[in-house]
């Protein structure tokens, strides 16, 4: 299977890691990733607090990339860079905003991408294939899923899973093995991008989050998103001084759908995560 | 300035694409807003203020710096009001007009950094972002212990090689972003 890929700056910046992972864990599934020619930065939580004609803009640029590709369905792995390219992509639908956006982006735009997530992946290429071709079963995984807030909100642009209590991830892990866990933080925020100029808040925030896991049960908490990695992985020091009782490795999904599949953890850059990955029983 | 509170009234609607009258201060955005604790006025006050047009009030506040756009409030609003986008669209009306809140000195500082550094090179470089954003900062503000505090984390960044120098190579068409951003009117 081909699809158009969208790294975005994350995926290219300090979060590599999240991208050694997926491409290792994709090429296992035989899916190949075309990546965007020149691709601008999706503008993020800045462009959307600062103007919203370029929150708009510069994603509808890479739609105009893809669209000149032809890659008529283009995969992000970051589900700020997904989200903001479905937005821009719906906002497309309307005559006058496509007029004013392919002068701004110098480029002819349809409309007509289908933007999807990680997991969206997953289920193109089917959660019984993946599991008829794993190696190995997760069963000494019990991860509390944690999906936070851009993979399902918001709903009327995204239209995937449930928003409140999604479980496309769990029933993924569930058939490789492993146990997840009933918890209450599945779609609760992280702190986002504020990691650097709100560190207090953002502590807290991660801090709710990882309590509740250890709480629920589970020994590692899994992610699909490169910011909810840093504030959950890298941070999670500033969560300890709050009173986190242990320490909680965070995984990647496709880490752990890598390992499934007969991967070993370094060649998904796990030893690059800040919090150690040993699970406790 | 002769802008009236009808006026700015309308300029949010229309950057948040909502009808504000729609709101009918229920408070469900506050109760699920993941960082009420943390703000002097909830998004239900904000929203409020955006209906009685006291939008340079609320502009004012922190409060709107301190929202993280989870949008929480939004994907539960009873009406479908887009909360999150009212408070988006204050933030850009505190920009245009230099509204700044003492207190969210630091967020604002980061959101315009990154901004920043897309503009020159199309991609954000992490380094070069937070080198821009804590010096400026530190100048604004003398806030060493707040640059201090950052900084330790680099060491361990570092040894799990999480900074290295290929960090966001920047794109080729650099001239492009910079026509997008002017085309856009972006004042950072």
């Amino acid at each position: 299977m081909n699809i158009g890929y969208y790294p975005g700056c994350a995926l290219h910046g300090s979060s590599d890691d999240y991208e050694t992972s997926v491409r290792a864990c994709l090429k296992a599934l035989d899916v190949q990733l075309d990546e965007l020619d020149d691709w601008l930065c999706c503008g993020a939580t800045a462009a959307h607090s600062i103007n919203q004609k370029l929150a708009t803009a510069l994603p509808a640029r890479n739609l105009g990339i893809a669209q000149k590709m032809k890659l008529d369905r283009l995969f992000a792995p970051c589900p700020m860079c997904s989200m903001e390219l479905k937005k821009a992509n719906d906002a497309l639908q309307n005559d006058e905003v496509r007029a004013e956006m392919e002068k701004i982006v110098e480029t002819p735009l349809s409309g007509s991408v289908d933007v999807i997530n990680l997991i969206q992946v997953f289920q193109a290429v089917g959660y019984d294939v993946i599991a008829e071709k794993a190696t190995r079963k997760l069963e000494e995984f019990k991860p509390a899923c944690y999906y936070g807030c851009l993979l399902t909100r918001p709903p009327k642009t995204l239209q995937f899973d449930d928003f409140e209590h999604p479980t496309s991830m769990d029933e993924l892990l569930a058939k490789l093995g492993a146990s997840p866990v009933e918890w209450n933080c599945k779609t609760v925020c992280c702190g986002g991008g504020l990691t650097l100029c709100d560190a207090d808040g953002v502590a807290q925030m991660s801090h709710r989050i990882l309590k509740n896991a250890l709480d629920s049960g589970a020994n590692c908490v899994v992610v699909a998103c490169p910011m909810c990695q840093v504030n959950l992985d890298m941070k999670q020091a500033a969560a300890k001084k709050l009173g986190l009782a242990a320490d909680v490795p965070i995984f990647y999904l496709t880490d752990l759908v890598g390992m499934a599949l007969g991967m070993k953890p370094s060649q998904l850059d796990v030893d690059r995560h800040f919090t150690q990955t040993k699970l406790t029983k | 300035m002769g802008t009236s509170k009808r006026d700015w009234k309308t300029r949010v609607e229309t950057l948040a694409h909502t009808r504000l009258n729609d709101c009918y201060q229920c408070g469900k955005c506050a109760a699920g807003c993941p960082r009420g604790v943390s703000m002097k006025l909830s998004p239900t006050r904000l929203m409020r203020a955006a209906q009685t047009g006291d939008i340079l009030e609320a502009a004012e506040s922190d409060s709107i710096w301190r929202c993280v756009s989870c949008l929480t409030c939004s994907a539960r609003c009873p009406k479908s009001c887009e909360v999150a986008g009212v408070i988006d669209a204050m933030r850009q009306i505190a920009i245009e007009e230099n509204i700044l809140s003492e207190d969210a000195a630091k967020i604002i500082a980061f959101q315009k950094a990154f901004l920043r550094s897309v503009r020159k090179n199309g991609r954000t470089n992490e380094l070069e972002m937070v080198a821009d954003f804590e010096i400026r900062h530190f100048l604004n503000r003398f806030d060493l212990m707040g640059a201090l505090k950052d900084a330790t984390l680099g060491p361990k960044m570092l040894g799990k090689k999480k900074l290295h120098f290929k960090l966001g190579s920047p794109v080729k068409d650099k001239a492009l972003v910079k026509r997008i951003f002017d085309k856009c009117g972006v004042k950072i």
